[in-house]
């Protein structure tokens, strides 16, 4: 176990493609961070940075206290677990397992012991001496996971490794790995472009936007205060309403209507309302057309517009609605954006007692 | 229909039987299942091929096994049944034996060149160039050539007078005579057959480990550090197929198609020089006008063929792993 470094990591491939641009993290021992990110931003990249499938361009990655930079991937002491399970098709488990022991001498016992212990918590010991091919998908992942474990490195890679999976045994395979992970207590480096997954299973979400770190933080963290727009549409389901709006003397208004006290400077502004944190009242500030509804069970979605804008509402509600609702939100509930940056504006919070005189 | 007479009936058994197989084959593999309304319509389908098959392999087939228990008179006037004289004639003769055992150890040298410098090639070209059209198309325009046209590149190459590798090999003290000199002969032969089928196997050992993914290697570059046994324990086995099947074609190559490098090589002077089976047989048979020693010669080189196969299949594919 170890902690994995980053240090101003970049990387271009041969093409010209800027793909990782200056990422500073550190990943503590024992921890396990997510990177989560839209296609393409370069997450697998950043993964295999570490791994050593991939030369790093710039900057300095170590885990512990080496800089492995130049080492060989099976020098840095580390295990990866790929989207396509990646085993070796001609070896039973049990070999598929013990394969990268066996390279490094470690005694047949041993390896035996390894391999018996990881099958036991993985529950594949009945299949120890079939082909990775006479398995199901969760099943190969589950050898694939094991093949990282007997290994006992330093730290796990994962690039979406529950990608090839149907709904249900996604959600499953993700509590296992979340249990597995603090049991073990291996420095982990998680990669997904799924936000519902990095959020459940992430100590620390890292967001990735076109190869440089959006944000940090714990998943929590980041929910509630997502440092730019992006971040903000990116975590959260279903995605937070982003309105063109603007502030004037302390007031958020979209078009003519008030939504609720806001201490930025006056300007144009880039107004964020989680469906969840409106509520649909009689005499609410914001007036909403509505466009259609889609029932969850537990809840449902009420798709709208407000002055013209698309907006969604969650409420548990079942009786029938009016094709016009009026909205209203918590001054707290207000995220806001510079229209230009996209960074988050401080101070956008104006609890009662904190409005200024 | 009905069938009164037996002996109408009679012959048409085996023929009823042949349809229930077919039939039967049909059933295994439903998507593949063909209705026809008359039974014979798929017998004209096959006719054409069948009458390839039958016209050019079975009856030439029947011919030699039948000419094989004759001595025929040289001039063609008749011919005498000698049972299994022309076989025992045969496997007792030293120089038949001589060939034979050239036969193997030529079989076996040219398999393991073609086969091993066709891997190496391979391995090094999907290091560099993981699929890139120039390279191969220069390896494997080798292939193009026919086998006499190569044999007869190949006789320039080791020509007495202007032969560069009898050059290199004088340059090394021997004096190299090919044609004249058995293993001189020897190396010529085996050299240009090995060069001839290099590329076949340089472009399927090729394809063939393009198919490894790319995230199995990369599996492998995590668990292993040296690039041979991630070679030896990873790649090689995911290449048995491909092995395997190169293994047999390039045998039947060394049996059978190097027929004309030798044709180039040996002509005109068999007298003290290398040859394989097949073109003793047809030296015999041709030249010297002994159908029925050759007829038998090329018989038992049937049997071994057939045999080989078996041996191959049963031992040697059951070790193959077939992704
Ligand atoms: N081998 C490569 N050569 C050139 N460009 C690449 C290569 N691999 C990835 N890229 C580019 O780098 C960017 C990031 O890719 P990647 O890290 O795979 O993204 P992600 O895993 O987040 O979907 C993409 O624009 C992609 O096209
Ligand atoms: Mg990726």
């Amino acid at each position: 176990m170890a902690t994995v470094t980053l240090s101003n990591v970049g990387k271009t491939y041969a093409g010209g493609v800027d793909a990782v641009r200056g990422v500073d993290v550190e990943i503590k021992d024992g921890e396990f961070v997510v990177l989560v990110g839209p296609s393409g931003c370069g997450k697998s990249t950043m993964l295999r940075m570490v791994a050593g499938l991939e030369d790093v361009t710039r900057g300095e990655v170590r885990i512990g206290d080496r800089v492995v930079n130049t080492l060989d991937p099976a020098d840095r002491d580390i295990a990866m677990v790929f989207q396509n399970y990646a085993l070796y098709p001609h070896m039973s488990v049990r070999d598929n397992m013990a394969y990268g022991l066996k390279n490094r001498r470690t005694p047949k016992d041993e390896i035996t012991r390894r391999v018996d212990e990881a099958a036991r918590m993985l529950e594949l010991a009945p299949y120890l001496d079939r082909k990775p091919r006479a398995l199901s998908g969760g099943q190969r992942q589950r050898v694939a996971m094991g093949r990282a474990i007997v290994r006992q490195p330093s730290a796990f890679l994962f690039d979406e490794p529950l990608s090839n999976l149907d709904a249900k045994l996604r959600v499953s395979m993700r509590g296992e790995i979340r249990r597995l992970q603090k049991r073990l207590a291996t420095t982990s480096l998680y990669v997904t472009h799924d936000q519902l997954e990095a959020m459940t299973l992430a100590d620390r979400l890292i967001v990735l936007r076109d190869g440089a770190v959006e944000q940090v933080g714990a998943p929590l963290e980041v929910y509630r205060r997502p440092a730019s727009a992006f971040v903000a549409a990116f975590i959260g389901s279903p995605a937070m309403t982003l309105l063109d709006a603007r502030v004037s003397d302390g007031q958020a208004l979209v078009g003519d209507h008030v939504v609720a006290p806001a201490a930025v400077p006056a300007g144009e502004v880039t107004l964020g309302l989680r469906p969840e944190d409106l509520r649909i009242t009689r005499d609410g500030p914001l007036p909403m057309r509505v466009d259609y509804i889609e029932e969850l069970g537990a809840q449902r979605i009420v798709h709208g517009f407000v002055d013209g804008q698309k907006i969604a509402v969650t409420e548990t509600g079942a009786e029938s609605l009016p094709a016009d609702l009026r909205l209203s939100v918590d001054p707290g509930a207000l995220h806001l954006f510079d229209v230009k940056t996209g960074r988050r504006l401080p101070q956008t919070v104006t609890r009662p007692e904190a409005v200024p005189a | 229909m009905t069938l009164t007479h037996p002996s109408v009936s009679v012959p048409r058994r085996p023929f009823a039987r042949l349809m229930r197989g077919l039939a039967a084959i049909g059933a295994s593999e439903p998507q593949k299942r063909v209705q026809f309304d008359r039974p014979l319509t798929p017998w004209l389908f096959l006719a054409p091929q069948l009458a390839v098959v039958v016209i050019f392999f079975y009856w030439p087939s029947v011919e030699a096994v039948l000419s094989s228990f004759y001595i025929e008179d040289p001039f063609g006037f008749g011919a005498t049944f000698v049972g299994m004289e022309n076989y025992s004639d045969a496997l007792t003769n030293a120089r038949y034996q001589a060939t034979a055992a050239f036969t193997a150890f030529f079989c076996v040298v040219v398999t393991a060149l073609s086969l091993g410098i066709g891997l190496l090639l391979a391995v090094k070209a999907d290091k560099v160039i993981r699929g890139a059209g120039p390279y191969k198309t220069v390896l494997i325009s080798v292939y193009a050539i026919a086998p006499p046209v190569a044999g007869l590149i190949g006789m320039m190459i080791f020509d007495q007078h202007i032969g560069p590798i009898t050059e290199l090999f004088a340059f090394f003290g021997h004096d190299l005579r090919v044609g004249v000199n058995y293993w001189d002969t020897a190396i010529a032969v085996i050299t240009i057959s090995v060069w001839k089928q290099i590329p076949y196997n340089f472009i399927f050992f090729l394809s063939g480990l393009q198919t490894v993914p790319v995230s199995v290697r990369e599996a492998a570059l995590i668990d292993a550090r040296s690039g041979w046994r991630r070679f030896r324990d990873i790649v090689l086995p995911l290449l048995a197929p491909t092995a395997f099947f190169l293994l047999i074609i390039n045998i039947t190559y060394a049996m059978f198609d190097t027929f004309a490098i030798f044709d180039v090589v040996v002509k005109d002077k068999p007298a003290n020089n290398p040859m394989t089976l097949v073109y003793k047989v047809y030296l015999d048979g041709f030249k010297g006008n002994d159908i029925g020693g050759s007829s038998a010669q090329s018989v038992i080189l049937m049997v071994v063929v057939a045999a080989l196969t078996v041996v191959q299949f049963r031992f040697l594919e059951r070790r193959v792993h077939y992704g």
